[in-house]
């Protein structure tokens, strides 16, 4: 069993066939939207397939707006260590003479 | 009967830790939660402990519905802890941690402000510990940072119990509001300015995501359980209502998530995380309705636990792979397939999944958020809902576990660990499947039921759209990569603007300070030289006198005495 699990994700077949339940889950989520009566608070809340639309499109714009906030947000790894743990370094010689 | 404070026994054992080592220790440490949660469940509610210093009346032990919830919750989020740290053989550690188990406790039972501030500062002091006993030079400085900024929140306390006792003339830790005129609302802000530096509230919620993801793979589960809730406690029972707070709520759940979905450091991203959990907390808070408080604290519940799984599975894979970045980790679910499970049902429970801790708890806020009108509250809580999924709920375990393969083959994390993430796991899906427990202990009456078919269809809507977006940016290679970088973010003032000023000035001043002493020295050089010029040999001053030149000298000196002499009649 443990031979099957190892590589189950190495297979693509594997990776399509599980993306393929996954797609059929979805569709039948919106397809229950249609069919089930919810009960809603909030205005917007009572459009067809609301949740799935605003989950969706908030993900992407999420993603999105935060990869764009990597252009003025990133720096290199040791963008701090460099400066801090080379001042620390240097105390710490300066203490021990 | 022989009443014992709950933070007692774990200040008590911490004592005797220092002495006995190998199994009675380790005994000694898992006996503790579990005495100290049977003795708090004989205790009850009610108070003792009353105690004065000066003129104030001091109160050791009051406990209510609320802080008797967080008084279990925290000797869960301790036992927990502690059998996922078993296997250390670190003093320090080991000594700290039951202090700060104890402290959390001692604040959330203190029935002044006096003695919440005591057990504040040994918050701060004993949590820090965890920080450095990762024993590096990073974890060093990030908790000095840690520290100031928690000796920061106790000092603003302390300056607003005193502002706040003046008015109102008693210590008692009860509802303490904004208030209205100057004298009163001076103690107060400074009270919400300190629990909200705990609290991690926006612009002040560095500390979280610098200290912990520095500490030890097991001292930030520790970490992670106490010092905020106790600062959600704390907001819950004296700011209640508050409006201000649903929007610093709304904040909190929202801004983490995209730093979140961006960062490496996977530790980082459950850090960015907890400040998102908490934001609902705040909000619930901030609604003050019945619901809306049982819902923060429910929810604060349930984070601790789920939370705590979900760093105590990164804490695994970084234990037994010495990697905790993103861009270097991937495909240990080969070899790790329980740490795996158990991460995903943590972050199943974040995600707020159906049978799952987060779903009813998360629910009750966003509820009482719409019943109260704050539509756009409502729909920032529900986009921070999705966001939480994607980037808790399946970045961790994907980036983890899945994604490409790292090529590492670590084993399973030892057993005391495995059966720690274990037990949470299964409070994480008893808690969702039967949550009529955890209700029965909030502290309002309700009648709320999470399960019904609206609520849970346009969940899993949510989800696997949100789920959906994932794989869509995934397959179209839109989602944006693990690099090893740092992002920018409040601290930045302080970590690198600040100390560059200061660096600057310092120049400054040193060029000034050389300059002026470049020029006095100048200044005495030439005074020298001028000096060297009239004493040198033939200088004015060094030369021999003609008699009759002196002789005519002193004649011309006893003429003008003689001519004052005449001019003052």
């Amino acid at each position: 069993m443990s031979g099957d699990k190892h590589d189950f994700f190495d297979k693509p077949d594997n990776v399509r066939r599980l993306l393929r339940v996954f797609y059929g889950i979805c569709a039948l989520l919106v397809a229950l939207d249609l069919v089930v009566h919810r009960h809603t608070e909030y205005r917007w809340e009572g459009l067809p397939a609301f949740y799935p639309v605003y989950g969706f499109v908030g993900c992407v714009l999420l993603v999105v707006v935060a990869k764009w906030m990597r252009k003025f947000l990133m720096r290199p790894g040791d963008y701090y260590d460099r400066v801090e743990l080379a001042e620390a370094d240097s105390q710490r010689g300066r203490g021990d003479v | 009967m022989f009443e014992v404070a709950p933070f007692v026994p774990f200040f008590v054992a911490a004592a005797i830790a220092l002495f006995v080592r190998g199994w009675p220790r380790a005994l000694l440490m898992v006996a503790v939660p579990l005495l100290g949660l049977a003795n708090l469940w004989l205790l009850g509610p009610g108070s003792f402990g009353a105690w004065s210093v000066l003129d104030f009346e001091l109160l050791l032990f009051r406990a209510d519905r609320l802080s008797l919830l967080f008084g279990y919750l925290f000797h869960i989020a301790a036992l927990i802890a502690i059998v996922y740290a078993l296997h250390l053989r670190d003093t320090l550690q080991q000594v700290a941690s039951l202090l700060y188990a104890g402290s959390a406790l001692g604040a959330v039972f203190a029935g002044d402000l006096l003695t919440l501030f005591i057990f504040w500062e040994l918050l701060a002091l004993t949590s820090v510990m965890l920080v450095w006993a990762r024993r590096t030079g990073r974890a060093y400085l990030a908790g000095l940072r840690y520290f100031f900024l928690q000796i920061l929140s106790g000092l603003l306390l302390l300056g607003g119990i005193i502002f706040y006792a003046q008015a109102q003339g008693s210590l008692e830790f009860g509802y303490i509001g904004l208030g209205q005129g100057i004298l009163d609302s001076v103690g107060s802000w400074m009270i919400f300015l300190a629990f909200g530096i705990k609290c991690a509230f926006p612009f002040f919620h560095n500390w979280l995501t610098d200290a912990y993801p520095e500490s030890t793979p097991t001292g930030t589960v520790f970490l992670s359980a106490f010092t905020t809730k106790v600062a959600v406690y704390a907001l819950a029972r004296a700011y209640p209502g508050t409006e201000l707070l649903v929007y610093i709520g709304a904040t909190m759940a929202c801004f983490p998530i995209f730093y979140a979905v961006i960062e490496n450091d996977l530790r980082r991203v459950l850090a960015y995380s907890l400040i998102n959990q908490l934001g609902f907390m705040v909000v619930g808070i901030g609604i003050g309705t019945s619901l809306a408080i049982n819902g923060a604290v429910a929810h604060a519940f349930n984070d601790v636990i789920f939370k705590g799984l979900l760093f105590m599975s990164m804490g695994a894979v970084l234990q037994m792979t010495g990697r905790i970045n993103g861009s270097e980790l991937g495909g240990l679910y080969k070899t790790m397939p329980k740490t795996t499970v158990l991460c995903i049902i943590g972050a199943a429970s974040i995600s707020a999944f159906p049978l799952f801790s987060g779903f009813v708890s998360k629910s009750m806020v966003m509820s009482a958020a719409i019943q109260n009108g704050y539509d756009w509250v409502w729909l920032i809580l529900l986009f921070a809902s999705a966001g939480v999924f994607h980037h808790a709920g399946i970045k961790i375990p994907y980036f983890a576990f899945f994604a490409h393969d790292s090529g590492l083959r670590a084993k399973e994390p030892p057993t005391n660990m495995l059966v720690a993430m274990s037990i949470a796991a299964a409070l994480c899906l008893a808690v969702g499947i039967y949550p009529q427990a955890l209700y029965r202990l909030l502290p309002f009456e309700m009648s709320y039921s999470p399960y019904d078919l609206t609520h849970v269809l346009t969940q899993l809507q949510l989800l696997f759209f949100s789920a959906l977006a994932f794989v869509w940016l995934n397959l179209r290679r839109l989602y944006p990569p693990e690099l090893p970088s740092v992002n920018l973010d409040v601290e930045w003032l302080y970590r690198r603007l600040l100390p560059a000023a200061a660096r600057s000035f310092f120049a400054a001043a040193f060029r000034l300070d050389e300059r002026v002493r470049r020029t006095a020295l100048h200044a005495v050089d030439r005074l020298m030289a001028g000096v060297t010029s009239y004493h040198k040999p033939d200088g004015v001053m060094a030369r021999s006198w003609l008699t009759g030149s002196m002789v005519a000298g002193v004649v011309l000196l006893l003429g003008l005495y003689l001519l004052l002499g005449f001019s003052t009649y």
